[in-house]
């Protein structure tokens, strides 16, 4: 944490000693500055970010608890939220384990062309949803030159997630590996721990909380994704229509009031994981912090 | 040994079957029929317009939110005011909001009967299903790149060169142009490329504000999804190249500029 006051750093408040007025000057400057940057950035995320919002919010308290329940309990929006829960719990059990492995190989392995599987990684950050969505098609889709056909089917959905949520745990074990001391673990094996035992009690609660925040951020995303499941899904209502795109059909078909119960569902859920992502990081940093 | 070659296998396969074979079988759908077909979808003029709506919401989005992430990135870490944790958890809230939600909030607040919709209805104005909800939509969902970025570079950075330049006479402006945003470059760089990504591939929560409407509010990548419901898978691929052909440099710059943003 670097200092923040201008006079904390006992050399720099000396020289500054002699030009008391400056200083004095240059607070008030520096309070009013403050108020004048907080004021821009609260009125800018308040029009985008908070009055959308405050608008779901209101909308959604119009049908009162009772209607809000008679939506969320209905048989179609029941069936897209387990849908929608269910494959995210799938997908990130699959990310949790195949990222750690894909972090251990790019940050322990060694091989050619590791510094280009290194950037791929971050392909499904750069491209598009509903391209990710086309490209699961062409090669998983009707016409698959493999005989892979699983398109229009919930496998799909995990498939399409799989591959939207593949960095998020790739690149939060990434770091803590990179720190890792090895030292640590020949130490453990020099007195006679196997392979499994060093795993299991070195490396693993070692990486745990970064594990953790990619499968909640990995959550998050998968329980929101629409571009690239809305392309190989076939979004059948009961079987493949995963939550957004229940929201999405709600609107098309004018019943806002279904869309916006759903919808606080999601929010709820995307606010509950925020604050895990929160807790994890107060956790991993209590070393520091101590 | 076996085992390092047994994990690298399985860590390379994943990375194969999910990500790099599909994006290279759209590659070879695309030019499949050879090249006439591509240059005849886009050519046309609705893809073309489609192009242009993409690129006018993110030339206001990135400018925008790269101008916010700077200021909030300088507000957290360098100041002291009340509610700030509220504001450090709060920016990454449009990242863990379903794009459709954000689509659906803007629908509330700008529909006919919104809080805002019917105001801007009665003074002729259409948010809604036209460009102004499409730049919002985008706008909303790409807020947090920049700032993410610069948050933890400013961290590392501290603030001793610009107390020194104080003790010099430097005034605040000379101060941030000089020594801060030189300093803080590559992260704001890095913000703007994951920016710029994130809008020009924005799907869920523009295609519930901008209505579709073929040759008016359609963007990129609401006509990738139009064309495969319409069986065109064709024109499809060749747009969905196009944007895949953008990642792919987007990729390219995250791998350049990441290793200097580390170093500052």
């Amino acid at each position: 944490m670097g200092s923040s006051g201008p006079s904390e750093d006992p050399l720099i408040s000396s020289v500054a000693a002699s030009a008391p007025a400056r200083v004095r000057t240059d607070r008030a400057g520096g309070r009013a500055s403050t108020a004048l940057s907080v004021g821009v950035i609260s009125t800018f995320l308040i029009i985008v970010v908070v009055l959308p919002l405050a608008a779901l919010l209101w909308e959604s308290k119009k049908s009162g608890a009772h209607g809000f329940w008679q939506i969320v309990s209905s048989p179609e929006a029941v069936a897209a939220l387990k849908l929608t829960f269910g494959a995210a719990f799938i997908v990130v059990l699959i990310n949790g384990v195949l990222g750690t492995i894909t972090a251990w190989v790019l940050v322990r392995d060694d091989f050619r062309g590791k510094a280009l599987v290194n950037a791929v990684i971050d392909l499904p950050f750069a491209l598009p949803t509903i391209v990710a969505g086309l490209t699961l098609l062409a090669l998983y889709g009707p016409r698959s030159p493999v005989g892979a056909h699983i398109a229009y089917t919930r496998g799909a959905i995990v498939l399409a997630l799989c591959f939207v949520t593949l960095p998020f745990v790739v690149r939060t074990v990434q770091p803590v590996l990179l720190e890792l001391d090895v030292e640590m673990e020949e130490a453990a094996r020099s007195l006679g721990a196997g392979q499994l035992a060093v795993f299991r009690r070195i490396v693993l609660p070692n990486l745990l909380p970064g594990i953790l925040s990619g499968v909640v951020l990995a959550l998050a995303r998968a329980l929101g994704e629409i571009g690239s499941i809305v392309v190989i899904s076939g979004n059948i209502p009961y079987h493949t229509e995963v939550a957004s795109v229940f929201i999405f059909n709600q609107i098309e078909s004018g019943y806002p009031d279904y869309a916006a119960a759903v919808a606080m569902v999601l929010l709820a859920a995307a606010f509950v994981l925020l604050l895990a992502v929160g807790a994890l990081r107060f956790f991993a940093t209590r070393h520091e912090r101590a | 040994m076996p085992r390092r070659l047994g994990l690298r296998a399985v860590a390379l396969g994943y990375l194969v079957v999910i990500l790099l074979a599909p994006l290279g079988m759209v590659f070879y759908r695309t030019f499949e029929s050879g090249l006439h077909p591509v240059w005849q979808t886009l050519s046309n003029h609705d893809t073309v317009h489609a192009f242009q709506v993409t690129l006018i919401a993110a030339a206001i989005a990135v400018p925008l939110n790269t101008v916010f992430g700077v200021l909030c990135g300088l507000a957290i870490v360098r100041r002291r005011f009340p509610g700030k944790g509220l504001l450090n958890a709060f920016i990454d809230l449009p990242l863990a909001v379903s794009p459709v939600v954000v689509g659906l909030c803007l629908y509330l607040l700008y529909g006919r009967t919104g809080w805002f919709g019917s105001w801007f209805l009665g003074h002729g104005i259409q948010i809604l299903f036209a460009l102004p909800a499409i730049v919002l939509a985008t706008v909303f969902v790409s807020v947090p790149f920049v700032a993410r970025e610069v948050i933890p570079t400013l961290r590392e950075l501290g603030n001793e060169q610009e107390q020194a330049a104080a003790t010099l006479g430097a005034n605040r402006w000379q101060r941030f142009w000089l020594i801060t945003l030189p300093s803080i470059r590559w992260a704001v760089i890095y913000g703007v490329v994951l920016t710029t990504a994130r809008c020009l591939g924005e799907y869920g929560a523009v295609a519930v504000v901008s209505g579709n409407i073929v040759g008016k509010t359609e963007t990129a990548t609401t006509l990738v999804q139009d064309l495969t419901q319409n069986f065109q898978t064709a024109g499809a691929y060749a747009v969905s190249l196009v944007l895949a052909t953008i990642a792919v440099v987007v990729l390219v710059a995250m791998t350049v500029i990441r290793p200097r943003e580390g170093t500052l």
